[in-house]
């Protein structure tokens, strides 16, 4: 107990003194994931448009399957950009095995489903006839499903902000294919977990607060958003 | 070719027809009332004439061209027009931006379109609330908040579709003195759906009148409402009493139905023989506490059987054989103490009965 309440009062302190190390892997912690959820939203703002206002066979069976993504496990896409990118893999001349770029890479592959099918269901809570009105206004298809997106906003705000916290917490990727290489792609959960097995419980528990204190801020702002 | 043409315009909605054939011609500059009761495909037309909605079989020609072309064309030719929905949705946003948003889409400058828009904000009465969210505003407010979107945007086409259904009557009556403004001032083709015949005689040069989904009559106001085709556009246009005879005499285009026993005289071109529904208007009809001896040919005594006010009218059943729907002003209700029972006399004009085939 009292190891405990040591490494509490240490970790308040390596946190309120911005300890370099501390500091340097939650900045690298939060660039991959503000950067894996900013080039996720690319990708699933407009695919979710698509997806959501064209009709095609197979439409309803796609979002299902979208929707069976939601809890992928964080290893399995582990595991497929592993063999994906490792020497033998596919994509393997690349040589981005244990690089920040291929966090991103899991990442994105990661929040993808998850984005994807709350930004179809956030345009499905728009009513039919702002499309409509945005349409004999003038509005191009892409002009108008900027409405349907705008009209939404805190709906698809809040599919994003899901996404930056599946990003962050997530450490199956970060340790397979990032590799928790100090100074390079340590990131806060891979440090957390390397740490607690060596023993250095205050590193851990600084680390554990301020990925908390993210989660919290996040969850925060998810409810101010989706009270709006 | 007129401005707006459709030949045999057709549509379909889960395998069943909700227009078919519609061959209309609207010509430019003219305002076109399409009449309907709910249902009867106003919205489905004018939907395919905004081209947010592609037929599933039939031409529309607008200003010459045919209109099944690219999507990128026909967007452009959308861009000539605006369309006014039924249900009056506002986007999230606030008035201005509401408003600028069809000239935003069209790449208009920043200076022009605050002129525009502010100009027409003042003309609909809204520039105080031009900063307000849109949502926040009653329906009368968001039903001139997309007048004024759609006037925006200088079209050579505006489609109305039931402008002022859904309204309290002041708001309506607001609306209803904007769009005679509008046409008043602007030398936009009008096409304007309604159930509300009267709306569509005030508003309208030309009347379509659609049943069903398909197109039963179209002619001037006038004509549309004197004249009915049939049966379902009489009682659309609101004659209420419309009585089932047959021919029994034709001299000199006088004709006398018989109506079971009784006899109405009309003008009429049908010959002897023919089962025909003879339309009497309830305002054509006046009523006497004693027989009458006028140009009116046909007389009928009878019985009140309900009256009812209706505003400044007084709508009055009377039996006589036959039932008839009267409208009287209130003030000679009173003075003829018209309440059932009263025995009464009823007498209208052989040229006040409208002649239809009977269907």
């Amino acid at each position: 107990m009292t190891e405990i309440w040591q490494g509490l009062t240490r970790a308040l302190e390596l946190i309120f003194t911005l300890d370099p190390e501390v500091m340097e892997i939650a900045g690298r912690s939060l660039t991959i994931s503000v950067t894996s959820t900013i080039l996720a939203s690319l990708i699933c703002l407009p695919l979710g448009s698509l997806i959501h206002f064209r009709n095609f066979p197979g439409k309803r069976f796609l979002v299902s399957i979208i929707q069976t993504f939601f809890s992928v496990p964080t290893v399995a896409i582990g595991l497929f950009v592993f063999v994906l990118f490792s020497r033998a893999g596919l994509l393997g001349g690349l040589d981005l095995m244990f690089t920040p770029a291929i966090m991103v890479i899991g990442q994105v592959m990661l929040i993808t489903p998850v984005m994807l099918g709350l930004t179809i269901s956030a345009l499905s809570g728009v009513d039919k006839a702002i499309l409509d009105t945005a349409l004999s206004l003038g509005a191009s298809d892409f002009q108008a499903s900027v409405v349907a997106l705008r009209e939404a906003r805190y709906a698809v705000l809040a599919a994003v902000i899901m996404g930056f916290g599946r990003a962050i917490s997530e450490i199956g990727i970060a340790l397979m294919v990032g590799g928790n290489i100090k100074g390079f792609t340590r990131v806060i959960t891979t440090a957390i977990s390397l740490e607690t097995s060596r023993g250095d419980l205050e590193l851990a528990i600084a680390l554990g607060i301020i990925l908390i204190s993210i989660a919290l801020v996040i969850n925060i702002i998810l409810n101010r958003v989706q009270q709006r | 070719m007129a401005f707006i043409e459709t030949v045999n315009l057709s549509q379909k909605a889960d395998d069943r027809y909700i227009l078919q054939n519609i061959n209309l011609a609207i010509e430019k500059g003219e305002v076109f009332a399409l009449i309907g009761a709910t249902g009867a495909g106003k919205t489905t037309l004018l939907r395919l004439l905004n081209l947010i909605d592609t037929p599933a079989s039939g031409k529309i020609y607008f200003d010459g061209m045919d209109t099944a072309q690219s999507a990128r064309s026909r967007l452009e030719m959308r861009r000539r027009m605006a369309f006014v929905l039924q249900k009056p949705v506002v986007f999230n946003r606030s008035v201005f931006d509401n408003v600028a948003s069809g000239l935003r889409w069209r790449g208009e400058n920043k200076s022009r379109l605050r002129e525009k828009v502010s100009h027409i904000l003042e003309e609909v009465g809204l520039l105080p609330e031009r900063n307000r969210n849109a949502r926040t505003l009653s329906g009368g407010e968001m039903q001139r908040v997309a007048i004024a979107r759609a006037m925006a945007l200088e079209p050579e086409v505006l489609l109305l579709d039931e402008p002022t259904a859904n309204l309290d009557p002041v708001s309506a009556g607001r609306i209803e003195e904007l769009i005679t403004e509008v046409i008043k001032h602007y030398t936009t083709t009008f096409v304007l759906a309604t159930h509300d015949m009267a709306l569509g005689q005030r508003l309208a040069d030309r009347i379509g009148v659609l049943v069903n989904g398909k197109l039963l009559q179209v002619g001037n106001s006038r004509d549309v409402f004197a004249t009915p085709g049939n049966r379902d556009i009489a009682r659309l246009v609101g004659v209420e009493n419309i009585i089932d005879g047959v021919i029994t005499s034709n001299q000199d285009r006088i004709v006398t139905i018989d109506i079971g026993g009784r006899l109405i005289e009309a003008i009429s071109d049908y010959a002897v023989g023919r089962a025909v529904s003879a339309c009497v208007r309830p305002e054509d009809i006046t009523l006497a506490l004693s027989p009458v001896s006028s140009s009116a040919r046909n007389s009928y005594p009878g019985e009140v059987t309900w009256a009812v006010a209706m505003g400044p009218l007084t709508r009055v059943e009377i039996d006589c054989g036959f039932p008839l729907v009267v409208m009287v002003t209130r003030k000679s209700a009173e003075e003829m103490k018209l309440v059932t029972g009263r025995k009464v006399f009823a007498s209208f004009k052989a040229t006040g009965v409208h002649v239809i085939r009977k269907n």
